[in-house]
């Protein structure tokens, strides 16, 4: 099989790949700090689809840039949320914060479903059949484009957790609790910034997998799932674990779409998690509790 | 001890009443059997909707035009959400709900599952869209089926490729075989399997590929494909998928001589056209289609148009087609009968003989295991972003063309 086909389907998987790291670094930022498992990810996820979409169909604005709009609003939403419906449940038995945020799951969903019914809604871009081709590779326009905001966000994210004071503080929360108290830092506000920055990396993930898949309230369960196996893989509260291990699992569903069967990628998926958690328990860029 | 007995009036009205109404039930029973109540099961939502929609629409435009036949029916409409745990609940609703038949289900998942009710409820259930051969292998004996097994769909749709090479003169040497791993994709990947060798086709089955019809994209499996080197494209989809699949071959500027389904929804329905727009055009379906010169397809056409006038009846045609002749069978079967009862009804089904009906092909009878073996079936090319007969020529109203013109400056 001609050479360009390999590398084609490793472009397309690490383009996606860095998507799906977006949606997964998300989770990965609550769960480092706040120490909250988010069970509505791949819900929120798909609700800054429909935004997404709405935004094309009604004011014909691209996803890409929707991102931004979207992103400020899930950081918004995900600052209340943590601040008047999470925070009395941090510390509180695992099974209760699990309850709280699935029954917030099946309220999104089905509320999805009511507003939009079960159907298929796509943006229909004017680059969305458009691709690139560079030495015999062929790469959908589309996918750049989502990949770079992908990596623009999380570089953003990146360089506010490393030099700006409240990532800073943050990181103390994350560290040690006790210690982030003692010296005064507003740990409620800090958590609630932290909830809101996950989520605000949910949002712009969604908006843009609104140029990569069509959005439909099914695809909530596989997001979250998706996102787990990505956190887990790369290391829990890892944020650069999150980036590789998307990375991994785009590329790995890619070959194994490839070269065995479209059908059973989901299990090399699978397979990849069950040898990291065997090998290195704590992921591959996660850290020893 | 005394015993004292009083009659009131109040006792004497209750009494009077009583025997009033136990006089009057035959009567009303009577009523009741005059309208055969059928339950329509239809996948309205969720990953099957579009075409359990199109189906319902049909649906909504048969009892005009049953009525004008002189059939009497009361339809119930009921979602089975493509979920076959709620169709196989709700066909026990329906039942328990007093319903004499009951319809559908377009999924062969779904079909299976209500099927199984209806044998323990030994209440008639008329299939009008399943493909899947398990359905009236299993000796059911409370089913039919006014459709084409996956078998009978291959064996058809690869009789109509050969016919459409011949008819257009192309020469292609390789086809891949791109199915979804459900229910109905499997089962038309095992009949591929078995008929193919014995076909002696002229091109070389290459490879079959599998994929979810849930996936996101199907951007690999095209570039798989694409490696293959096909000249056609068979496919088994269902609408969402087939956007997929287009929208990726379109990405990757891949571009056979053809894609031609051997029997499967998809590329003719209304989701289809409106997503791809002229991307949608020159896709070919070989399967079961309606008979425009018949003249209750044209009834029902008129009817199709008043109850749903937001619709196509071209794009709706097939599942409109076989779900209003699943009620024609049901009504034509309680009308010789004369009665709800299961197992006469049942009895008048296996013995329908329907010449005048809307799909293509001879009188709609059954076999001993329930089966219509007279459905025929058609080529039918997307030209304007409509489907349209182009094989067999008798049926045809315009030619065929292939290969396909290539994507760039479609308008």
């Amino acid at each position: 099989m001609p050479f360009d086909f390999y590398v084609t389907v490793a472009v397309q998987g690490v383009l996606t790949g860095l998507v799906y790291g977006l949606m997964a670094l998300g989770l990965s930022v609550i769960f480092g700090v706040v120490r909250v498992v988010n069970f509505a990810h791949g819900e929120f996820a798909v609700v800054a689809m429909y935004l997404a979409f709405l935004g094309f169909a009604i004011f014909g604005l691209d996803p890409i840039l929707a991102m931004l709009p979207i992103g400020l609003g899930f950081f918004g939403l995900g600052y209340l949320l943590q601040r008047h419906l999470i925070n009395p449940f941090v510390g509180r038995p695992e099974h209760e914060q699990f309850i709280l945020l699935v029954g917030l799951a099946i309220v999104l969903v089905n509320g999805l479903l009511m507003l939009f019914g079960p159907d298929t809604r796509h943006a229909n871009l004017p680059y969305g059949f458009d691709s690139y081709e560079v030495a015999n590779v062929l790469i959908d326009k589309v996918r750049v484009y989502a990949a770079a905001a992908a990596l623009v966000v999380a570089a953003c994210l990146f360089a506010f957790f490393r030099w700006s004071r409240t990532g800073m503080a943050i990181r103390a929360c994350a560290d040690n609790l006790l210690g982030a108290a003692i010296v005064g830092l507003d740990v409620k506000h800090l958590y609630a910034l932290t909830f809101g920055l996950g989520m605000a990396c949910v949002g712009a993930a969604g908006a843009l997998m609104v140029v990569l898949a069509d959005a439909t309230p099914m695809l909530a369960p596989a997001f979250t799932l998706l996102a787990f196996t990505i956190v887990i893989v790369g290391g829990m509260g890892s944020m650069a674990g999150a980036l590789v291990g998307g990375i991994l699992i785009g590329v790995s569903e890619a070959f194994a779409s490839f070269l065995v069967a479209p059908s059973a990628k989901s299990m090399f998926s699978f397979a990849i998690l069950i040898a990291i958690l065997a090998l290195r328990p704590q992921g591959l860029l996660g850290r020893k509790q | 001890m005394t015993l004292k007995t009083s009659v009131s009036r109040r006792a004497v009205l209750a009494g009077a009443a009583a025997g009033s109404a136990a006089l009057a039930a035959p009567a009303i029973v009577s009523a009741q059997a005059g309208t055969l109540r059928i339950g329509v099961l239809l996948p309205r939502s969720g990953l099957l909707a579009q075409a359990g929609q199109s189906c319902h629409r049909g649906a909504l435009a048969a009892p005009r035009v049953l009525a004008e036949l002189g059939y009497r029916v009361e339809l119930v409409h009921v979602d089975t959400e493509s979920n076959a745990d709620i169709a196989r609940t709700q066909a026990e609703r329906l039942i328990n709900d007093g319903a004499h038949v009951l319809t559908g289900a377009f999924d062969s998942g779904h079909t299976l599952a209500i099927a199984q009710v209806c044998e323990q409820r030994q209440v008639p259930f008329v299939v009008n869209i399943a493909a899947a051969p398990p359905i009236t292998e299993q000796g059911l004996k409370f089913l039919v089926r006014n459709f084409q097994t996956g078998p009978q769909l291959v064996t058809n749709g690869l009789r109509l490729i050969n016919n459409l090479i011949a008819a257009t003169k192309i020469d292609p040497k390789r086809a891949v075989f791109l199915h979804a791993n459900d229910t109905f994709g499997q089962a038309q990947r095992n009949a591929m399997d078995a008929i193919f060798p014995r076909t002696n086709m002229p091109f070389q089955l290459v490879e079959s590929i599998a994929y979810d019809p849930r996936a996101q994209d199907l951007s690999v499996e095209v570039t798989r494909l694409r490696s293959l080197r096909p000249d056609l494209v068979l496919v088994v989809t269902r609408a969402s998928d087939a956007i997929k699949l287009v929208r990726d071959m379109v990405r990757q500027r891949f571009e056979p001589m053809g894609i031609v389904s051997p029997g499967s929804p998809g590329m003719y329905d209304e989701e289809f056209y409106q997503a791809l727009g002229p991307l949608a055009d020159f896709h070919v379906s070989n399967l079961p289609w309606v008979n425009p010169k018949s003249a209750m397809t044209q009834a029902l056409e008129r009817s199709f148009a008043a109850t749903n006038p937001g619709n196509r009846f071209a794009a709706d045609g097939f599942n409109a087609g076989f779900t209003f002749e699943a009620l024609l069978i049901a009504a034509d079967a309680f009308k010789r009968a004369g009665t709800t009862s299961g197992v006469p009804l049942m009895e008048a089904i296996r013995a329908t003989n329907l010449t005048e009906h809307v799909m293509i092909g001879g009188p709609i009878r059954f076999d001993e295991k329930g089966q219509n073996p007279n459905i025929g079936s058609a080529c039918v090319q997307n030209r304007g972003r409509m489907p349209v007969v182009v094989l067999p020529e008798d049926s045809a109203t315009m030619a065929p063309v292939l290969p396909m013109p290539g994507w760039q400056g479609r308008t």
